[in-house]
This record gives C-alpha cells, structure tokens and sequence, in this order.
C-alpha cells in the first residue's frame, strides 16, 4: 500500500486492523485508537480518497490502497488552515479526538465548504469529543469554510 | 480490544465462496463492508475460524434501474447507495433513509448487503425493504433463489440465510405514480442506532390514504410490519381523527412485539413509535 505517499511493503497478520499497522508498524501515531468499535472516530484515516474508520478496517484490506492519516495531511499542508481554525477558536483541549475530527472535515469542506452549522453537525456526529461541548469545533469548521469560500470568490 | 486470530481469503469467485463456506462448515463468516463484522471481532463477540472477503466480487456491487425494478448489489457501499440519482428518483424511502445509517465514514465501507443480512433489530434498510415489499436474491451451491423481505428476517440477527448461503441483492419496485415515502428515526446522536424508527409508503391521492405500509424498527427483533395501522390510514384524510386512529392501532400492532434495550423501557420506546406513527402520517402528506 501507499501511505501519505510512500510506498510501504509487510507482512501481517489477518487480524491487524488498519490502525494497528499505521501505529504499530510504521509508528505514525497520529491515528488515535478510542471505542475500537467504531463509535467514537478517533482512528478516522483515508483510505483511497475516502474517510473510513481505521479500526474497522483490516490492514490487509489496505492492500493496494492508498492511505492519508494526519501526519500525511498536515505535512502536506492540505489541512493548514482547518488546523489553524482549530488552533484559533479553541476547539481542542486533550486533543485526543483531533486528528479525526480534522480528517472527518476535511472530507466535508472539500465538498461543501459553505457547508452549514447543521449540515456540519451532521458530518461530525460519528466523532466524539469529550472535552470540547462541539460549539468550538463546529465554529472552526465553519469559519475555515467561509474563508475558503471567501478565497475562491 | 483485539480480535483473536483467524483465517483469511480473498474470495475470487462465487464459487470459490460456496467451496471455503463447505470447507469451514459453519465456522467462516463473509467479510462485506466489516462494518459490524470487524467491531464484533475486536470485541470477540464473534470468533470465526475464516473470514471470507468478498470484496473482490466486484459483479455483487452496482444499482440497477430497469422498467419497475431496481436491483441493489449486496456489496453495494451505503455511500453509493445514499449519492444515487436513481434511487434518489425511483426509492425515494431509500434514499431519505441513507444518511441516518451510520456516520460518513461508516457508510463509505459498509454495504447494503451487510446491513441485510447481520439483521440489526435498530437498522434502517432492513425496515425499508420491510415497507417496500422489496425480494432479496441469495445463491448457495446449488442455485438461487428469492425470499420477499417480508419473511426474510426471523428473529434477532436472524435472516432466511442458510448455512452455505450468500446474499446476493435486493429487488425494489420503483416508486408507482401517486405513492410517496417517508422515513424518520429517534436516536440520541445523528447516525446512531435508532431507539426507533419507522419506515412508511403509501399512495395518497385525491388527498387520500391508500396501499399504505409502515414499518417499525428499533421497537422488537425484527421489522415489524403495522398492519392496523394500514387499516386505519385505508381510504381516509390527512386528519386528527385519522392521526389518532392510526396512533393507537400502531399501539395495537406493536404492543406484542417491544423490547426494551439497555437505556429505554419498552414503554418508552411504544410511546416514541405512537409520536413517530402522528409525524410520518403528516409526512406522507407532504413528502
């Protein structure tokens, strides 16, 4: 598979699940394991263009694929100015849900980045955050929506 | 938590499925979209000897719209279901269902197949093909054959599947002149498993009720068809009187069948399908 780019190659087993091998194996640790059932979307990766829970994914389904995790993103810079809305409106405090929570809006904004506070509820209610109360992040999904709105105008 | 260890193929034919399901006797499961699969297995709620992954059958995805029918592969994404303009234009209860089935990230892996056949009591496609009347195709070894929707889902995670069997789609009559849809659910977060949740379809024309289905989830093991509440809604206006006598007629036709989960009372979620019953009712009004 290619991870943020780069060609990776291993064996593993068949119950290693996608986040494991990002952590475990290739120590990209950005990928956070919460419920690992799929509930709460702090192992959110993507997988060929597309979000998916990386907990909920075999490693070796991954095979042939190509993987985007945060440390891909941010390097990037693909994500900067949603990181800096983050940063700006305090929507972290442990940080233990951002990377997903990041990755999940990412995928919204690059659809509809004049996306509404509703429409963006909506995208992010299958990540939890338990520091926040949401309105933060919600707030900085939104603002890094407008200004990119605002930029292709 | 980690799921123990198992065996795994990437099946390449159907065939070769129905060999490795022989061969495992019952020990295998098949690995669709994993969108429950794998949580099980991290949870070691399920410990099969063999996963099968059949995501490789690439004949088993795709929405087919011809003359009436519409055909859902099983290893159909819940994603490709939900953008569809053909289900959006001929299964418009489909299509108002798909973004309360699960989160964005769950629905880009998981199938529609999957939701079918794992049979969660609170899912919304196994109701919507309960109200839709809708055919499911399933091969095995020696041949295929079709079961209606509505004698598909026994009992709690319990379908007509057999041992050695695959689901292989759904069968859906595309939305007749006249007809409309309506799908509303209660949860405590938006993507989740319905406490409850009721999937409906009817014809109202000349501002009256006909033909109509409405099927409850979340409420009993299975989908559970309202067949008072058809009676109640036959011939009638979009009225209070007509609200009501649908409301306890639901009341009627669920009673045998609610379970309480872990967080809501079967009373509760009875009085949730009695407040859901008076809005889908206005909702085919206006849908």
């Amino acid at each position: 598979m290619t991870v943020n780019g780069v060609s990776v190659s291993r064996r593993v087993e068949a119950r290693q699940h996608l986040v494991d091998f990002l952590r475990e194996e290739l120590g990209l640790t950005g990928s956070h394991l919460g419920c690992e059932h799929g509930a709460c979307g702090a192992c959110t990766v993507r997988v060929n263009g597309e979000i998916v829970r990386g907990c909920l994914m075999l490693a070796l389904q991954a095979d042939g694929a190509s993987v985007e995790t945060i440390e891909g993103l941010s390097e990037s810079g693909a994500i900067a100015d949603l990181q800096r809305a983050f940063h700006e409106r305090n929507a972290l405090q442990c940080g233990f849900c951002t990377p997903g929570m990041l990755i999940a809006a990412a995928e919204l904004l690059e659809s509809r980045p004049g996306a509404t506070r509703e429409e963006i509820r909506a995208h992010l209610a299958g990540n939890y955050c338990r520091c926040t109360g949401y309105q933060a992040i919600v707030d900085a999904v939104e603002a890094a929506g407008r200004e990119r709105v605002r930029r292709q105008a | 938590m980690k799921a123990g260890a198992f065996a795994y193929a990437r099946a390449s034919s159907l065939a070769e499925v129905f060999e490795l399901l022989e061969q495992c006797g019952g020990e295998a499961k098949i690995l669709a979209g994993g969108q429950s699969l794998i949580a099980a297995l991290n949870m070691r709620l399920a410990a099969p000897a063999m996963l099968i992954d059949i995501n490789g059958l690439a004949d088993l995805a795709g929405i087919v719209a011809s003359g009436d029918t519409v055909r859902i592969g099983a290893l159909t994404r819940h994603r490709s279901v939900e953008r569809s303009a053909e289900i959006a234009r001929h299964l418009p209860l489909l299509h108002q269902a798909m973004p309360s089935v699960a989160h964005a990230a769950i629905r880009n892996r998981g199938t529609f197949g999957g939701s079918i056949a794992f049979a969660d009591p609170a899912a919304e496609l196994p109701a919507c093909s309960v109200a839709l009347d809708a055919t499911f195709r399933i091969a095995g070894k020696s041949g295929e054959r079709s079961v209606p929707a509505r004698q598909f889902f026994k009992g709690l995670y319990e379908t007509d599947i057999q041992a050695g069997e695959v689901l292989l789609g759904g069968e859906f009559r595309a939305l007749q002149p006249g007809y409309r849809s309506a799908f509303l659910e209660l949860a405590r977060r938006h993507g989740d498993y319905a406490i409850v949740g009721v999937a409906a379809h009817a014809k109202f024309e000349g501002a009256r009720f006909s033909d109509a289905s409405l099927a409850f989830f979340g409420i009993g093991a299975i989908p559970v068809l309202a067949v008072r509440a058809t009676a109640a809604l036959e011939g009638n206006p979009y009225s209070p009187d007509t609200v009501a006598a649908v409301q306890s007629a639901v009341s009627m036709d669920l009673e045998p069948y609610a379970s309480g989960d872990l967080y809501h009372a079967a009373a509760t979620k009875l009085h949730l399908a009695r407040v859901l019953a008076g809005r889908v009712v206005r909702a085919l009004t206006a849908a």
